[in-house]
């Protein structure tokens, strides 16, 4: 497994079966789809370009758009109608992406110094009121920071941080390691932070069941966003 | 009196798009993104442009390359497969253009303002996040029947919104099929409406009016340009051209790369039509999509 496969299929876990879930766009796709495979057939996905699934895409996608995803929607709608669902309390789980991560989960995609990202997309809106926030993030000393440059996104409900390193809790009391994944040590993950984690209940993150590495040969067979 | 709406692309982007106007031609996402209006733009030298959101794969980046653009309120702009528009990245950090952020929900609240002829929508999203600072798109506001603060969104009118849609009829009453995006916000926004159509169609074949979403009285220009949202997917006919993208991605990376891929395919075709025979009747073939 590379530590982006051991991230999808942590983020997968973090899916309850029957949960509203905004999905958006990139590695979330895959969680989504091994998900629903495995432990939570009866989770729904929201998607910010106005669709909504009762089933994983229909075959590899690049992008939430991507004929696979279309094919067989619950529902075929616009923008406003699905995150105006999600602005109204619908939305159990969301997941979003960044570049820096501080320990309240104020997250920033917006930009860095001088270096411009790519901006929210959906993901201020999906952290401000979704119940709760799934962030899927590199564990490098450099994102995981006391401060974050900009806030883009302000977590309103407690926040699961998936990194290449471990599954780690925010904006719920203080910072606090849930798992490290299988070979990482404390002090790896302290010194590739900018803030300090209580490690008092950390476990080892649990291998990937052969349903799960099924799920995920099916959802990303060509290891496009999972592979080395 | 019926006016005649369907024209080339060409004369609906001279007649329709103008230098400084504010442009949406990124209504359905990742889907239906009108590739071939925008190389038009491109190729007839329009400057000055605003170009509103919410997110685009890659056409905002060739946009912003070619020196069309001025200004871009937006969410989100990248290649999506790859993840970061080198153009948009150099273009705003060498402070050729200026943005705006905006989040999906925002930008849409936005347009559905300006749309329905309000100065300003209402949400709960961004409170507390740095776009706030933004004071001439975003304001906090009181909540006059006395709850909790709220942020205003100041309506987002458009001169120009671009459409591509599965199905049109000569009035420009089109069919969007798939996700929706802020395709119906943008159209109701705007000034003038170009809609790009896979298939031009008979006023008796769009006989389900619940899947009629654009209305002929809202458009201006109906131009039949098959597969004209190239490399984008459209729901039903066309799968993503992943490779396509990837292949921009990679020459977008400098200047002199982009220089050569829009020789190639903006300023080396002279259409859509001549695009798609440099593209070949296998790989579009490769592309249609399951039913």
């Amino acid at each position: 497994m590379t530590p982006r496969a051991t991230m999808v299929v942590a983020a997968a876990r973090v899916i309850r079966d029957g949960e509203v879930v905004f999905v958006g766009m990139r590695l979330p796709l895959i969680a989504f789809a091994i998900a629903k495979m495995t432990h939570a057939p009866h989770a729904i996905g929201f998607f910010e370009n106005g669709l909504i699934r009762d089933t994983p895409a229909d075959g590899h996608v690049i992008t939430m758009g991507d004929a696979p995803n279309q094919r067989g929607a619950l529902v075929a709608t616009t923008l406003l109608d699905v995150m105006g669902m999600l602005q109204g309390g619908r939305v159990d789980c969301g997941f979003l992406g960044g570049a820096e991560v501080d320990a309240l989960g104020n997250l920033n995609t917006t930009r860095v110094g001088a270096t411009r990202l790519t901006g929210s997309g959906g993901g201020s809106d999906i952290a401000a009121h979704a119940g709760r926030s799934v962030y899927i993030m590199e564990h490098e000393r450099r994102r995981i920071v006391e401060r974050v440059a900009y806030i883009t996104s302000k977590p309103r409900g407690p926040v699961t941080l998936i990194t290449t390193l471990g599954v780690f809790a925010l904006n719920d009391g203080p910072p606090r390691a849930l798992s490290l994944h299988d070979g990482v040590t404390r002090a790896t993950v302290a010194a590739q932070s900018g803030f300090a984690f209580d490690f008092s209940g950390a476990t080892t993150t649990r291998e990937a069941t052969t349903a799960e590495r099924e799920a995920l040969e099916n959802a990303d067979p060509t290891g496009f966003w999972t592979g080395s | 009196m019926r006016a005649e709406k369907v024209t080339s692309l060409r004369d609906a982007i001279a007649r329709f798009v103008r230098d400084g106007d504010r442009v949406s031609a990124a209504c359905g996402l990742e889907a239906r993104i009108p590739f071939a209006a925008g190389h038009e733009i491109v190729r007839q030298g329009r400057k000055h442009l605003t170009l509103v959101g919410p997110i685009s794969d890659a056409l905002y980046d060739q946009l912003i390359g070619c020196g069309c653009v001025d200004a871009i309120e937006a969410a989100w702009v990248g290649n999506v497969g790859s993840g970061l528009g080198y153009n948009f990245r150099r273009a705003l950090e060498s402070g050729a253009i200026r943005m705006t952020d905006y989040t999906n929900l925002t930008l849409a609240l936005g347009l559905r303002a300006a749309a329905e002829g309000v100065p300003f929508a209402v949400t709960r999203s961004i409170a507390g996040t740095g776009m706030t600072e933004q004071t001439a798109a975003f304001r906090t506001i009181a909540d006059p029947f006395g709850g909790e603060e709220m942020t205003a969104v100041r309506a987002i009118a458009l001169d120009v919104a671009i459409v591509h849609a599965q199905y049109c009829d000569r009035d420009g009453n089109a069919q969007i099929l798939g996700n929706l995006g802020t395709t119906l916000e943008s159209v109701r926004a705007a000034k003038r409406v170009i809609v790009t159509t896979d298939a031009l169609v008979e006023r008796d074949e769009l006989d389900m009016p619940n899947l009629a979403n654009i209305p002929g009285l809202l458009v201006d220009a109906v131009v039949h340009v098959p597969n004209g949202a190239h490399p984008a997917p459209v729901p039903y006919r066309a799968e993503r051209d992943h490779a396509f993208f990837d292949a921009y991605a990679e020459a977008s990376r400098t200047e002199a790369g982009f220089a050569a891929w829009r020789a190639a395919w903006i300023d080396g075709v002279a259409d859509r039509r001549a695009y798609c025979a440099k593209l070949g009747n296998d790989r579009l073939a490769a592309l249609k999509a399951q039913a």
